[in-house]
């Protein structure tokens, strides 16, 4: 049986919310609020399995009484607290924002992004024609300068790492959410195989010395896939899939199942495109994984299919 | 946690130098990255591998954290470098011509021709300013500064000649009624003797006698406030730690002072270092803290000589350390963190992350630092100019000490003047004395020139015009005439400036300085850097309007949506200098 701990009940706090008054339990961020009430509020660093990032900047939402706006993600209600979610300034930032990224990084493999970008009336191409993409962006020095003339728009394009039979890392879509060092460090994993490394707009993600992964400490868990919200990390089988166009997300049909290699008991949610294993995730809400898998789980399914 | 570290073994001198660091923690990643540096001028694999199987860090998380300061390099780098300063007041003082003398000389800046482009370094009033620096078993550094190509290029090849540059001078120095400065280019920085002789530790005896409340009373009645650009009341922040439960408390003085156009710190550090180290242990005692940080930036040499002396001297004679001046179960000590190339770490939760071992990325708030700072413990967080008020405010006593300035604005303030005036340096007035006044003070600008221009505040504050010059320097008339003091920068330019491209450079530091944590300044302070461009070069995308539009949209989100002071701030500048001094119109004409 399954002791549940269901603690002390908890309070509840009254703020408004777009002009309304909501309750939510004492300790909610205004994004669960938001989320109570039936608001949609856009998110991209903000993982359900994480401890929030605040790195995007896409859900910030304007509190009455603050100078600057607040991410809602991690920002906790308080009592009497009046919140807008659709202000002139609310919209203006998450217009700006999704104009930032979209102008530096390639968005055409991130759900939702082009409903939020047509919402606001994003257009990411006013910053100029994109600068070319740069293979130099590892050997970055920080506060070493680059000459600019501001004819193109600085991205970080650059070419796709595939360095290892499971992994696909394809950085010119990488929004620095943090996420997948957050699953891989002390969050999830305790692998600590990447970091972010460099600083500023130079600033990505890195094993040491952007060594190869099979020479790093990862362990091909694939958490890091499983949160990132781009597809700039992606599993080998589904990039090759969606180079070859036969990548058909619609006809796959999902079956959770339990993960037989151990004892642990984790639950698999299996992807299945014609007949046959294209991924395997887990339930985020799953009590056992967290929406975690390791390597066995992840990848280990080839037999199912020896027919 | 096992770690899985690179197949790659260290030289025996990274070797020697890393083992010293053993069976210390996390903490200590930025003191060995120091250390090698300092021993071979730069960070190799085998160096990093060496610190993290010591210091029990994952490699990845070193390299992230290596490779976010500019003074490290993470690819080979020869022993001797030149840092050449190319930043604001440097710029207005011949820094282009001098790097292109050095380009043509030694070729283009980088690891091979062993001088670099660098920000501020914090001797505008020497400028242009250049800091040489060689790795060795005693790594030397020397500041060249007024320095020119002939100099540099001597220097580059043979190494700096001695680890100090000149003694701190203050142009008012020895004038009478100075209260910050007073000992600044008078008294012998190394001896405590001198320190006491002139009043010093007369401060503490008195706080001891007060007890932690009654200093706090004091500082808060004199009504104190932040110098280092925010201006918060010092007495709440000391106030608010007090109160938590949680124990231990921090103290970290914040001696990063990188905003291109302020010395006034330096000048404090380098001309009356005791002074510092007195003020933070009351501030401990008032805090409630045992252990105090000062995090220097790491291109100030001479300062850190001076502080590590006067910390080992008061160490020696009980001003720090075990029941101080024998009040029973006050103890306090300071260690000295040296930052190693970001502005950022000027933050005040950028900071301990920095001294944690992490990346200098600032936290969310809240928490604030008084609830939860460096590991995680109530923490207070002064500037250095701050803290050096508290001497003055216990020995004058809080009701002369707010008879000084104005109502909203008690005590002097440090100014940092340099750009194009007659005499540049660091110089003490009571809030209220105007900007005109400052500017006679420094002789104004040099003979047959018109002035231009006046960057109050730094990079982050605000231009205001020639006929803004009877502005009252508070703290409520800057902010009623929308602007700052920011940290106390009066830089000045006068008819001969290029404004272009000094407002260039502003936009450059805040891109190279930017953290990259959160988008709207990681990409908002690049395509801020890129419609500049265009609008200086009169290079349009479409048209003029349209750049100033994508301009002034991008700061209104850095501003709105940044997590930190940098992104906040970093169109403040650029923004007045549209609007105020109608550098919109000159650039779309």
């Amino acid at each position: 049986m399954t002791i549940v701990e269901i603690g002390l009940p908890k309070r509840l706090v009254e703020l408004t919310l777009d002009g309304e008054a909501v309750r939510v339990p004492e300790g909610a961020t205004i994004l669960d609020a938001c989320t109570a009430s039936g608001k949609s509020i856009p998110t991209l660093c903000y993982g359900d399995t994480l401890k929030p990032a605040n790195a995007c900047r896409v859900c910030m939402v304007e509190v009455e009484g603050s100078r600057t706006l607040v991410p809602s993600c991690s920002r906790k209600v308080e009592p009497g607290m009046v919140v807008r979610t659709d202000s002139e300034r609310t919209q203006h930032s998450r217009k700006l924002v999704l104009e930032l990224l979209g102008s530096a990084t390639d968005l055409s493999t991130t759900p939702h992004v082009d409903e939020w970008m047509s919402a606001c009336g994003a257009d990411p191409s006013r910053f100029g024609p994109s600068a070319p993409p740069a293979a130099d962006r590892d050997d970055r020095q920080p506060g070493e300068h680059e000459e600019i003339d501001g004819s193109v728009a600085a991205t970080v394009r650059q070419p796709t790492k595939v360095d290892n039979p499971l992994y696909v890392r394809d950085y010119g879509k990488c929004i620095m959410c943090y996420k997948c060092v957050d699953a891989c460090g002390d969050q999830w994993q305790n692998s600590f195989a990447i970091s972010v490394a460099g600083r500023g707009f130079d600033a990505r993600i890195s094993t040491e010395f952007a060594t190869p992964l099979p020479d790093s400490a990862c362990v091909y868990c694939g958490n890091c896939i499983e949160v990132c919200p781009t597809g700039a990390l992606s599993f080998k089988r589904e990039h090759d899939k969606r180079e070859d166009g036969t990548w058909d997300e619609e006809s796959q049909t999902q079956t959770t199942t339990i993960c037989t290699f151990c004892g642990v008991g984790c639950n698999l949610t299996l992807h299945v495109q014609d007949n046959e294993i294209v991924k395997v995730t887990s339930p985020h809400d799953s009590t056992v994984t967290h929406g975690n898998l390791c390597i066995k789980g992840r990848f280990g399914w080839q037999h199912v299919q020896n027919r | 946690m096992d770690l899985k570290l690179l197949d790659i073994e260290p030289t025996e001198a990274e070797r020697v130098v890393v083992d010293l660091f053993t069976g210390m923690g996390r903490d200590q990643l930025l003191p060995a990255l120091h250390a090698v540096n300092d021993r071979v001028g730069w960070i190799s694999q085998g160096a990093l591998n060496h610190i993290c199987r010591v210091l029990h860090i994952p490699p990845a998380e070193a390299y992230g954290v290596a490779s976010f300061y500019s003074l490290f390099s993470l690819t080979e780098r020869p022993a001797k470098v030149v840092h050449v300063c190319v930043d604001l007041a440097c710029q207005v003082n011949g820094a282009k011509s001098l790097c292109d003398r050095l380009t043509d000389e030694l070729g283009p800046a980088g690891a091979k021709s062993g001088w670099l482009r660098s920000p501020c370094l914090g001797v505008c009033e020497k400028a242009p300013a250049a800091l040489a620096f060689e790795a060795g078993e005693v790594a030397k550094e020397q500041l060249l500064a007024p320095t020119h190509a002939g100099e540099v290029i001597a220097v580059a090849a043979a190494g700096p000649s001695h680890v100090d540059g000149e003694r701190a001078e203050v142009p008012q120095a020895g004038v009478p009624g100075l209260r910050l400065l007073k000992r600044v280019g008078v008294v012998d920085p190394e001896s405590l003797d001198d320190y006491r002789a002139t009043g010093g530790y007369a401060a503490l005896r008195t706080a001891l006698l007060l007890g932690p409340s009654g200093v706090i009373r004091e500082v808060t009645d004199a009504k104190l406030t932040g110098r280092g650009g925010a201006a918060f009341p010092t007495g709440r922040k000391w106030d608010a730690t007090a109160r938590q439960p949680v124990r231990p408390h921090y103290l970290v003085c914040n001696a990063d002072e990188s905003e291109p156009g302020t010395f006034k710190d330096r000048l404090l550090m380098e001309g009356d270092p005791f002074a510092v180290i007195e003020s933070m242990t009351i501030a401990g005692f008032a805090a409630g803290c045992s252990r105090g940080y000062l995090y220097l930036r790491g291109e100030y040499p001479r300062a850190l000589h001076l502080l590590r002396n006067a910390i080992s001297k008061a160490r020696e004679r009980n001003f720090l350390g075990e029941n101080i001046m024998g009040h029973e179960g006050f103890s306090f000590d300071i260690e000295i963190r040296r930052g190693a190339g970001a502005y950022i770490c000027g933050e005040e939760t950028a900071i301990f992350n920095s001294i944690e071992g992490f990346r200098g990325e600032p936290r969310s708030k809240p928490p604030f630092p008084v609830e939860q700072g460096l590991f995680g413990k109530p923490t207070v967080v002064n500037n250095v100019e701050t803290l050096v008020n508290v001497p003055v405010i216990l020995t004058e006593g809080c009701e002369a000490y707010t008879r000084i300035g104005t109502e909203g604005s008690t005590g002097s303030k440090l100014f940092c003047l340099s750009g194009n005036v007659s005499r540049p340096g660091v110089y003490e007035v009571p809030f209220g004395t105007t900007l005109g006044e400052l500017l006679d003070l420094a002789g104004g600008v040099p003979p047959g020139r018109e002035l231009r221009a006046v960057l109050l505040g730094g990079a982050a504050g605000g231009f205001v015009r020639p006929d803004e010059l009877d502005l009252p320097l508070t703290l409520e008339d800057a902010r009623a005439a929308g602007t700052t003091l920011g940290s106390g920068v009066v830089l000045v330019l006068d008819d001969t400036a290029d404004l272009g491209s000094f407002l260039l450079r502003i936009a450059a530091f805040f891109r190279d300085e930017s953290c990259g944590q959160c988008v709207p300044c990681r990409i908002g302070t690049v395509r801020q850097e890129e419609a500049l461009h265009r609008l200086v070069g009169k290079r349009p995308l479409s048209t003029s309007a349209q750049d100033l539009q994508l301009l002034r949209e991008v700061g209104q989100v850095m501003r709105g949506s940044s997590i930190c002071g940098l992104g906040q701030t970093a169109w403040n500048a650029i923004e007045s200098a549209l609007d105020r001094l109608g550098y919109a119109e000159e650039a779309a004409s």
